[in-house]
């Protein structure tokens, strides 16, 4: 198999990612947005571990996986937390943070 | 050598804290009695260092004291360290002596008055700093305690601070000795970078009157010269010293007898191996010390404000010391220095209890008649004056008469008339203070005011300063009468500077006629004051006539001051503050301020607060890195 097969798809991945978390309005959308970089991410790591053969690559990503499960946690918690106050998880409308 | 003399300067600090911090809460005499029993004791251990140079032969009379490195910088190396030599413990002698009888006398004169423990603790802050000033055994640390005493006379000539002239008087007094600390300063700064130290012992061991490079000494005892006219009130700083009388009478006599004004006497007296080596710095003082003496004395003559005619006459005393240290006689100076802290602390000191017991009389035109009220103070009021007089075995005899002789000696014989002429006008204005307070008719309202003589707390330090007038002077006899003791014990403090001067000796025989000279002026002096103002009073003789005004009104030295110095730089700084401040200053700041509130107004409108918006932007931003890495 050719290594840039997974690159590809990895960068393809990652690229829907951040084109999601720049256009889309809806907080919960940009938030799985963000897990898919976190992901595509994760796929390099683990395609270079296995191609070198060294196995760095997988700890990392095991150490990602559990950062991205706190961040999910917490993530989602300020969503709602928002949406009890603002009635709202549209990122346009959450406009406080300026002048 | 036993080092608890440290204590000399921590005691009266000691007071200080304690009644600067602790005394307002304390009612009664506490504070004045805390504060008179730690320069007590500072006392107590200068006499007991004193009986320990004496113990030893006098060539080994010094002791050092190191106490911190205070700054230590590539090769200067700066201590609090304290020296201790004959010309040290003479002036700690007086200080803490003289000091210690002013403050139990404050007691008495200050009782009843709400600033009572402040009072007492910047008395204890001047004793301090004073103490310090003549303790250092380097230029920097003699430096903090001339600032010191700057500071506390400040303080304490404004200690009435409801009144706008003693504000007014202490701000005087403040500048008028800044100009001199100026000069003070830039010499030491040329000390440090000639002699590459401000060690008094390093920098007077450096002075090789063959190698020396003569130009470079004058400019710095010029410039020491000129830090001494501040403090020691010489032409032609002397102004704030009248001014300073606005402060209480205690504080008076502790500036003029026992701290400040002789700080320059002392600081030149210190310095005289450098002041030697320049023959023009030493004329100078010479001239400034004639004139000071003279024209204070002129003034003295027509003030009519007690305190005022003793503020003259120490600046006209002050002048006669100056001409002594010019005409090379130091210890001579420092002799006059120490009979004067008698006689005018006690002067000053009775001047206090007549004012008190007038309800603040101080006009004597007001006055007379008092020697039957108040005898105690008459009577050591008296003596005080005889004494500043020269009239012999009084203490003031011996040391102007000494003054007198040594600048004879030097070959000076037109500042020698000069100053026998301020000798005459001394005795005269003193009398004449005597006769319209003491003798003469009473002037004052009968009815209203009855003067009575003060408490004990106020009479027995006159009496101790009385008994030290009339034999204080016999420490220093002339020559023909037997050693002079004074002069012995100072020497090893000079010899350096006498190995420069060649002091030309006189005969026996022309000491004789020079002592029978100054005796008869004061003699002739006195008697012609008492008969005109002894007696029935109601106006001076030439009140009208011209010169009693210019002279009554000093020269108009004030006024000239104000036109010539005070009024341009006012108008100037109103023109700094007018275009510089409000124009240059004000405008570079707010206009910066405005630059970027304008530029703001525009730009603040990529803040959008979408959180989004600024994500793209940062993206925008990854990716135009990565463009340029990747190809370009």
């Amino acid at each position: 198999m050719n290594i840039n097969f997974f690159l590809i798809l990895a960068l393809l991945l990652f690229s829907i990612g951040v084109v999601g978390v720049l256009i889309r309005r809806n907080a919960i959308i940009v938030f799985m947005c963000i897990e898919l970089m976190l992901n595509s991410v994760n796929l390099v790591f683990v395609t270079f571990s296995s191609f070198l053969g060294n196995l760095n690559g997988q700890i990392f990503v095991f150490f990602i996986m559990t950062v991205a499960a706190a961040e999910a946690a917490i993530g989602l918690a300020i969503i709602i937390a928002l949406f009890r106050n603002k009635s709202t998880i549209n990122l346009e409308e959450i406009n406080i943070l300026k002048w | 050598m036993v080092n608890y003399f440290f204590l000399i300067t921590a005691l009266p600090l000691l007071g200080f804290l304690i009644n600067g911090l602790l005394g307002y809460k304390v009612k009664g005499r506490l504070p004045g009695i805390i504060g008179s029993l730690t320069v007590l004791g500072s006392f107590v251990i200068s006499v007991i260092a004193f009986f320990n140079l004496l113990g030893v032969t006098p060539d080994q009379r010094r002791i050092t004291i190191d106490l911190y490195n205070w700054i230590s910088s590539g090769n200067l190396n700066i201590g609090i360290a304290y020296l201790i030599d004959p010309l040290s413990i003479v002036m700690c002698l007086i200080i803490t002596g003289i000091g210690f009888l002013i403050h139990v006398y404050s007691i008495g004169y200050m009782n009843g008055d709400k600033g009572f423990a402040r009072f007492f603790a910047f008395m204890n802050l001047f004793i301090f700093a004073m103490l310090n000033l003549v303790l250092a055994d380097n230029f920097l640390l003699m430096f903090l305690g001339w600032e010191g005493v700057g500071l506390c006379s400040y303080l304490l000539i404004g200690f009435w601070y409801e009144k706008k002239f003693t504000g007014d008087a202490a701000n005087k007094a403040f500048w008028v000795n800044r100009i001199g600390d100026l000069g003070f300063i830039i010499g030491l700064f040329f000390i440090l970078q000639y002699f590459h130290s401000l060690n008094f012992f390093v920098v007077f061991s450096a002075l090789n009157p063959l190698t020396v490079n003569a130009g470079i000494i004058t400019i710095i005892t010029i410039l020491l010269f000129v830090g001494a006219t501040g403090k020691s009130a010489q032409i032609p700083l002397y102004v704030w010293l009248p001014d300073a009388m606005a402060g209480p009478t205690p504080v008076s006599a502790l500036i003029h007898a026992a701290t400040m004004v002789t700080a320059g006497v002392y600081m030149v007296a210190r310095c005289s191996a450098m002041f030697a080596l320049s023959p023009i710095t030493m004329n100078l003082m010479l001239i400034i010390g004639a004139c000071t003496a003279f024209f204070s004395a002129t003034m003295a003559v027509t003030q009519n404000d007690i305190k005022k005619i003793l503020a003259y006459s120490t600046i006209s005393q002050l002048g006669f010391m100056f001409m002594a240290l010019g005409a090379g006689a130091f210890s001579t100076g420092i002799f006059h220095v120490t009979t004067h802290a008698y006689f005018k602390a006690l002067m000053f000191l009775g001047a206090g209890s007549v004012i008190h017991s007038m309800h603040d009389e101080q006009d004597i035109m007001h006055m007379g008649g008092l020697k039957t009220k108040m005898k105690v103070t008459f009577i050591t009021f008296l003596m005080g004056a005889i004494a500043i007089s020269g009239i012999p075995p009084f203490s003031g005899f011996f040391s102007k008469d000494e003054i007198l002789s040594s600048i004879y000696s030097s070959g000076n014989y037109a500042v020698y008339v000069i100053a026998l002429l301020a000798a005459f006008m001394t005795a005269f204005y003193i009398f004449r203070l005597v006769g319209l307070t003491f003798f003469s008719n009473a002037r004052y309202d009968e009815n209203n005011v009855h003067p009575h003589e003060s408490p004990n707390l106020m009479t027995i330090p006159l009496i101790i300063l009385a008994i030290l007038s009339i034999i204080g002077g016999l420490i220093g006899l002339p020559g023909i009468l037997g050693t002079n003791i004074f002069d012995k014990f100072l020497e090893p403090v000079f010899s350096a500077s006498k190995l420069t001067l060649h002091e030309s000796e006189i005969s026996s025989s022309t000491e004789t006629i020079l002592i029978l000279v100054s005796i008869i002026v004061a003699v002739i002096s006195v008697l012609l004051s008492i008969r005109v103002y002894a007696k029935e009073f109601s106006k001076e003789k030439f009140a009208e006539s011209s010169l009693y005004k210019l002279i009554q009104n000093k020269y108009y030295i004030d006024e000239f001051y104000n036109a010539v110095i005070v009024k341009p730089l006012r108008q100037l700084s109103e023109l700094l503050y007018k275009f510089f401040d409000l124009k240059i200053i004000d405008g570079a700041v707010n206009g910066s301020g405005k630059f970027f509130d304008s530029l703001a107004a525009d730009w603040r409108r990529i803040q959008t607060g979408v959180i989004q918006d600024y994500a793209i932007l940062s993206v925008a931003g990854i990716v135009a890195i990565l463009i340029y890495i990747l190809f370009l």
